[in-house]
């Protein structure tokens, strides 16, 4: 198996009120069939037998779906190839002796905890604000009581993929987060269930966006071009409808 | 030993439930916001009990160790969720999804629990439909559904190969609601380090914040464990990297029983280990058994590239043995097919532990378009880990440590052997019992969540209205907090030379050897005995780094490491007490003369429920399992 040779400058941070600093790592033994955070976790393996302190930073499911990991790779969010996250990108995407800078996410309303480690709660305010349908256990009438068009369905589907990662956010040079928002009204703005509660949820919504510090839209399209999930711009179209409709 | 009472109520099956609902003790509105419930874990079972008791009123405390609730590994599921709606007039209906689940799990599981979740099934689905998950559809508008193994109607509600996400994410928006409402407090980056029983009843829990590193108190009525499984015992498993047993185990530690440890789903479909560095094995839904075809050449070591084996030269072993299933035969009895194929020196693929899961003949059939629109996401995913197309040639596949049938003893209130103290979803023994059934774990998980623990909780929770706030300065808490912080500083003041990652990687190899997919008394026996040294090697030679006081990822695996390597013991344990074959249950002593798991029910048809002893050997309590309205039957799917 062919071994490859990296120079790593990562972002190392003690805490979020502590300054940053770049920290190159020279790592041997790097196969190209590892993922981003198996070869990161190689480095820990080595750095913790040295006696130096690992890199932080986050993982969990490895298979693209649980958010978790995100990091900005040679500048880019997860990495420079479309579609992936980071746990999914594969080591074959990088040559030999290549030299990686490796940074979190980098936007005011997601402060570092730790070296790539950040603090995503402000998605979640976002959701509490009103990322929901209001039906509590017990009160669903029978499932196909409604009948739902399978075009709108779909595309409800397809804006609910988000995986709440934040690279949208990291992306943008507004730090916005359109396109995470837009996923959440834009599916339940296209599902009969979702109608009731349009409104509120996306007046709501917005207010906690722009509360949690979060720029406006840049328009440039960097979110979708990032986002691993890929989903559409044209959400933000409809939470934009959505929202002069609510107005 | 204790009493084992499984409170299964009296009367025929279909009528259990009712009656129990009917005879439950009720606590009003007003006394609901005076009692406060610790929840942990936020998976398909957490997020959907605590939003469902926070929706009542309760006063819920909720705690996971990821950043968000949204993250549990419930997200990852793909295939689908099972309900008896019976959409598709195939003579679907709850008793055929019992049935099915019953057989499934080899006859070791309780009729009247397995029962009520095949009865709560339909609920489960018109619920997450209210809630905008968006399930696939007919262009009539109304749901749809698939087929999943061993079972021969098509009753799999599902959203492409990602279920498991969007069911987890509207649970999320239901709990996201609560946390609006005031009803439930959120306590993510947290690991529960100790239980806190008080006067017998849990009253408690100890928690890391994993960014500050403060140890926590945190005080309740009732506390319900919602914390998943433990297949990434295994090291190498289709669970996140980060699931473990911690709670669970130090529930088993201060009192609650571990009901059938040693079962273990291993899923016949995962991408194969391409690397020693590999951290984790990523699952391919079951559903792509439902048109991809299963096979191995048909001549020892034959290299030639997939494609180029014409089909004379072709083994489509599940079809060729299991003719009435074929290729969606169980998933324990897929598994055992592809690692006999493998260990007789059929597999394919570098290392030859693989098989082909083929697609070939669907596509000719249904076209690229049809397959995509059912798996495109998970074909990406191959992709993207292999860089192979899987709609151009094979995917290879091979088994992986997936899903633990086995969890804490509960009766059928859901409650474990320490009053107060709940066991739902996965962290649960109940439903599935020696093997799982494709698509139920997400309907157990929701189910137990949504609508049965809510209803149960209350004959706890009844007689305590007039029971004050729990305080966290009772001595049962300085002692859990003590023992908590001495376990950590004996952690980090071990001072050797391994990282926590390399034991787990030796326990994991451990346990897949010997107390994996086949097991035999002698190398459990060896296992038990190189569990034991490795536990001593853990505790002189183990290497933290880093400071207590904040973020200490290193020191996060430790812990948890400390207690795979008891863990893994009592799997063993209850392994070698089992010496018959039962669903994913393998002894090689055991099996027909065709190789398939013999169960003997005279001596085994019980529940194992292992009781902690301290330093000598765990207790062994049986809960007899009565068959009173199923006929045990040798299982086949031939």
């Amino acid at each position: 198996m062919q071994n490859m040779k990296l120079k790593l400058k990562i972002w190392k941070q003690r805490d979020a009120s502590s300054r940053g600093r770049f920290v190159t790592y020279d790592l041997d033994g790097v196969s190209p069939e590892m993922s981003f955070v198996e070869m990161l976790a190689y480095l820990n393996e080595k750095l913790v037998l040295k006696g130096d302190e690992p890199v932080t930073f986050e993982h969990d499911c490895h298979e693209g779906i649980c958010g978790s990991c995100g990091m900005y790779i040679n500048g880019y969010p997860h990495g420079p190839v479309k579609g992936l996250t980071t746990c999914l990108l594969s080591m074959r995407y990088f040559k030999d002796g290549e030299t990686i800078v490796i940074e979190p996410w980098r936007a005011k309303s997601f402060p570092v905890i730790k070296d790539l480690m950040v603090d995503r709660s402000a998605f979640d305010k976002i959701q509490q604000a009103g990322g929901f349908i209001s039906v509590a256990v017990g009160a669903a009438p029978e499932a196909n009581t409604i009948p739902v068009r399978k075009h709108s369905s779909d595309l409800a589907f397809d804006a609910s993929v988000c995986i709440g990662c934040g690279a949208c956010v990291a992306a943008c040079k507004n730090a916005s987060a359109m396109l995470f928002v837009s996923a959440k009204v834009s599916q339940y703005a296209l599902l009969p269930q979702g109608r009731p509660e349009a409104k509120e949820r996306v007046r709501d919504m917005i207010a906690e966006m722009d509360k949690q510090g979060f720029g406006s839209c840049s328009n440039t399209g960097a979110c979708e071009a990032q986002c691993p999930k890929q989903i559409k711009l044209f959400n933000i179209a409809r939470l934009n409808r959505e929202y002069i409709k609510a107005l | 030993m204790v009493t084992l009472n499984s409170k299964i109520p009296e009367g025929p099956l279909e009528e259990k439930w009712t009656k129990y609902k009917a005879n439950a003790r009720r606590v009003n509105p007003a006394n609901k916001k005076k009692l406060d419930i610790i929840v942990v874990g936020t998976g398909i079972s957490g997020a959907p009990a605590a939003s469902a008791l926070g929706e009542l009123g309760y006063n819920v405390k909720v705690f996971c160790y990821q950043d968000t609730p949204r993250r549990a590994h419930s997200v990852a599921a793909q295939g689908g969720i099972n309900a008896a709606k019976n959409y598709k007039n195939d003579g679907d209906s709850v008793y055929q999804l019992f049935y099915d689940i019953i057989k499934g799990g080899d006859f070791r599981a309780r009729e009247a629990n397995v029962y009520r979740i095949a009865e709560v099934s339909n609920q489960i689905i018109d619920h997450f439909t209210a809630i905008g998950v968006p399930f696939a559809r007919e262009y009539g508008g109304t749901l749809t559904t698939r087929s999943f193994g061993g079972v021969q109607v098509s009753r799999t509600f599902y959203s492409r190969g990602q279920t498991g996400q969007q069911v987890l994410l509207g649970a999320y928006s239901s709990l996201s609601r609560q946390v609006k409402e005031g009803t439930v407090t959120m306590y993510p980056r947290r690991d529960m380090l100790d239980l806190v029983v008080v006067d017998g009843k849990a009253r408690g829990i100890i928690a890391r914040n994993l960014v500050t590193g403060a140890i926590e108190r945190h005080s309740a009525h009732a506390v319900v464990l919602a914390t998943g499984g433990y297949g990434t015992i295994y090291y190498l498993s289709t669970l996140a990297v980060n699931s473990n047993a911690s709670a669970a185990w130090k529930a088993y530690k201060k009192g609650a029983l571990f009901a059938n440890p040693s079962f273990v789903q291993i899923h016949p479909s995962s991408v194969p280990q391409m690397n020693e560095f590999q951290s984790k094995l990523t699952l391919m839904s079951e559903s792509l058994r439902n048109d991809g075809r299963v096979w191995v050449p048909k001549n020892k070591g034959d290299k030639r590239p997939a494609n180029e084996i014409p089909e004379e030269d072709r083994d489509y072993y599940l079809e060729r043995r299991y003719p009435a299933f074929g290729n969606l035969v169980p998933r324990d009895v897929a598994s055992r097919a592809a690692k006999e194929r493998c260990d007789a020196g059929y597999g394919v693929g570098p290392t030859g532990l693989a098989v082909n899961l083929d697609f070939r003949d669907a596509i000719k059939k249904q076209g690229k378009k049809a397959i995509e629109a059912k798996y495109g996401n998970l074909f990406e995913m191959y992709k993207d880990i292999t860089g192979i197309d899987s709609y151009e040639e094979p995917m290879r596949i091979y088994p992986a440590g997936h899903y633990t049938m086995g969890g804490l003893w509960v009766d059928y209130e859901l409650m474990t052997t320490i009053p107060g103290l709940f066991a739902i979803g996965e962290a649960n023994f109940s439903d599935h019992g020696a093997n799982r059934l494709g698509a139920s774990s997400l309907m157990q998980g929701a189910g137990d969540g949504y609508f049965i623990l809510p209803y149960t909780i209350t004959n706890f929770l009844a007689p305590e209205i007039r029971t004050p706030r729990i305080k966290t300065d009772l001595p049962e808490f300085d002692e859990a907090e003590k023992n908590a912080v001495e376990n950590i500083n004996r952690l980090m003041s071990v001072g050797g030379t391994e990282t926590a990652s390399s034991f787990h990687k030796r326990l994991g190899k451990i346990m897949w050897d010997h107390c994996g997919m086949s097991r035999n008394e002698q190398g459990l026996l060896e296992a038990r005995r190189m569990i034991r040294e490795l536990r001593e090697e853990f505790w002189k030679e183990l290497k933290v780094p880093g400071k207590t006081d904040e973020v200490n990822q290193e020191l996060e695996k430790a812990i948890r490491m400390a207690d795979f390597l008891e863990l893994g013991e009592l799997m063993v344990l209850d392994a070698l007490n089992r010496k018959e074959s039962c669903g994913a249950h393998f002894r090689e002593e055991s099996q027909t003369p065709d190789g398939e798991a013999q169960r003997i029910d005279e001596q085994y048809a019980y529940v194992a429920a292992w009781e902690y002893n301290g330093e000598n050997e765990p207790v062994l309590n049986r809960e007899p399992l009565n068959f009173e309205f199923v006929e045990l039957k040798q299982r086949s799917y031939k």
